[in-house]
């Protein structure tokens, strides 16, 4: 038996880049950079002093008490996922709500919450840590609102494996329905940790980038000045659904989400396999289990991002899997732009990709000055179009912890 | 000395806060639960704000005995005295 033919009919996004899909897949077409110097107080003794802030704030979004119910990480999911619920059509829509499945994924969780009320509990004692503290600060918080919002009871689930996260969410949906267990599935990735703390931690592990100059200059795949990533906040949600019944009710259909790979380096707690083993292992089970060949992709929206040695171990694993067909594939970096969400960051890139096949346009990767030479690979610079017909895309994204995951697309 | 008047709306400033029901709902005979649904983790942030805002305790024992905003305002009114 073949399996089920997934497909997605809605999408939604806040991020660096707008507050939306439509102002976050123009700001990419247009090159724009969603980077910000931090003007926090807290921001001027920190080794790194720029990120990519989400561009609206949720609380001019969602209603005041609710907000305040959430840590900044779910206010970002939810409003996501409302954009992408309207967006596929559902709502008053009857569903049987033990068919509706919630995946929404996050790297670290509710953690501004977590150190909020240690900072109250330092200041002022135990009884001023917020009764909410727990139900907020639990990474499985978001994909919890989301499933309430709804009504979801097929299960709702948080897989959490760093900045792989949101492509695990996606891949984990697709088994959902794949295995009967829904028909609908809300997936996506969240993330909100521009706050001292995880700056300084990611900063002393020397994984961000320690630019002080023009912060749309910070975040540069593949480029030879690059030296770490841009730290960026937001949340990416996308309805899929089994074929079957986005037809039944006559949804409008942006691609197939036409299979996933998942893999585990088993080589490093933080460090990538430099000769990318578990991620090229990943690209070919996604291809696998697409039934897709090398020729047949012709996009990848990388993970690449902007660390000296994960951008060259990525255009490694794109020839290890394509081969000769790799010439043919325009790559991108959309992190170029919106920074690096980290377990949001599959989920908003999937939705890049995605809309990359929808309109055949691919958004560029700026600040690609200098093509590193131990990189190989047709990067767009400016947008670039792709070819009619049938064809498919890559998302891929890789985890501290040597988690490896990528999601194959096609058009429809 | 604060009247009872002056501690209702200040409590009802504190109940609009936390569960943003509209401060002129928060009457002396309304129920927290039953009339504005204010649930068991939000009374916890109510009495936290209030004991904050009024310099008072009020002991986890006697939340419980705080049915209706009359209650909480006589509590308070007798925990100044």
């Amino acid at each position: 038996m073949s399996p089920t033919t997934v497909v997605v009919t809605g999408l939604g996004t806040t991020s660096p880049l707008g507050g939306d899909v439509d102002s976050t897949w123009e700001g990419m077409l247009a090159g724009r950079s969603g980077a910000n110097r931090l003007e926090h107080d807290w921001a001027e003794q920190l080794p790194v002093r720029i990120a990519a802030e989400v561009a609206v704030e949720p609380a001019e979004v969602l209603d005041r008490v609710k907000a305040r119910r959430m840590d900044r990480s779910a206010q970002f999911a939810v409003v996501a996922a409302q954009e992408a619920w309207t967006d596929a059509g559902l709502p008053g829509t009857e569903l049987d709500p033990e068919r509706l499945g919630v995946v929404i994924a996050s790297g670290i969780g509710g953690v501004t919450t977590l150190l909020s009320n240690y900072d109250a509990l330092l200041a002022k004692g135990p009884r001023r840590v917020s009764p909410l503290a727990v139900p907020m600060l639990m990474p499985n918080s978001p994909a919890a609102n989301i499933g309430l919002l709804y009504g979801a009871q097929a299960g709702v689930h948080t897989p959490v494996s760093a900045c792989a996260s949101g492509n695990e969410a996606i891949s984990l949906g697709i088994d959902m329905i794949r295995l009967g267990r829904a028909d609908i599935v809300i997936v996506g990735g969240t993330e909100a940790a521009i706050h001292p703390l995880p700056m300084a931690a990611f900063a002393n592990m020397m994984a961000l980038s320690k630019r002080d100059d023009d912060p749309a200059l910070v975040s540069r795949p593949w480029d030879l000045a690059r030296d770490g990533f841009l730290l960026g906040e937001g949340a990416g949600v996308l309805v899929i659904e089994s074929a079957e019944h986005a037809s039944s009710r006559g949804a409008r259909v942006y691609a197939c989400v036409a299979g996933a790979g998942i893999t585990a380096d088993s080589h490093d707690i933080a460090q990538p396999d430099p000769a990318g083993r578990g991620g090229t292992r990943a690209i070919a089970r996604a291809l696998y289990d697409s039934k897709l060949a090398a020729g047949d992709i012709k996009h990848i929206n990388a993970h690449a991002t902007s660390t000296p040695q994960g951008d060259i171990a990525e255009g490694l694993m794109i020839h290890a899997t394509l081969g000769d067909a790799a010439d043919d594939v325009v790559v991108t970096s959309t992190k170029s732009m919106t920074g690096h969400l980290l377990g949001a960051a599959g989920a908003l890139e999937s939705i890049a990709t995605i809309k990359a096949l929808h309109h055949r346009q691919v958004p560029p990767t700026i600040n690609l000055d200098d093509l590193d030479p131990a990189v190989e690979l047709d990067i767009a610079t400016s947008v670039r179009e792709l070819p009619d017909g049938d064809i498919a895309a890559l998302n891929n994204s890789f985890g501290f912890g040597g988690h490896n995951v990528a999601i194959a697309f096609t058009t429809v | 000395m604060a009247t009872t008047e002056d501690i209702r709306s200040t409590l009802a400033e504190i109940v609009n806060d936390v569960a943003g029901i509209p401060a002129e709902d928060v009457q002396l005979d309304k129920s927290f639960t039953d009339d504005l649904d204010v649930d068991s983790l939000s009374m916890v942030e109510v009495v936290v704000e209030a004991e904050e805002k009024f310099d008072v305790k009020i002991p986890d024992d006697e939340v419980k005995n705080l049915k209706t905003v009359g209650d909480a305002v006589a509590f308070i009114e007798r925990a100044q005295a």
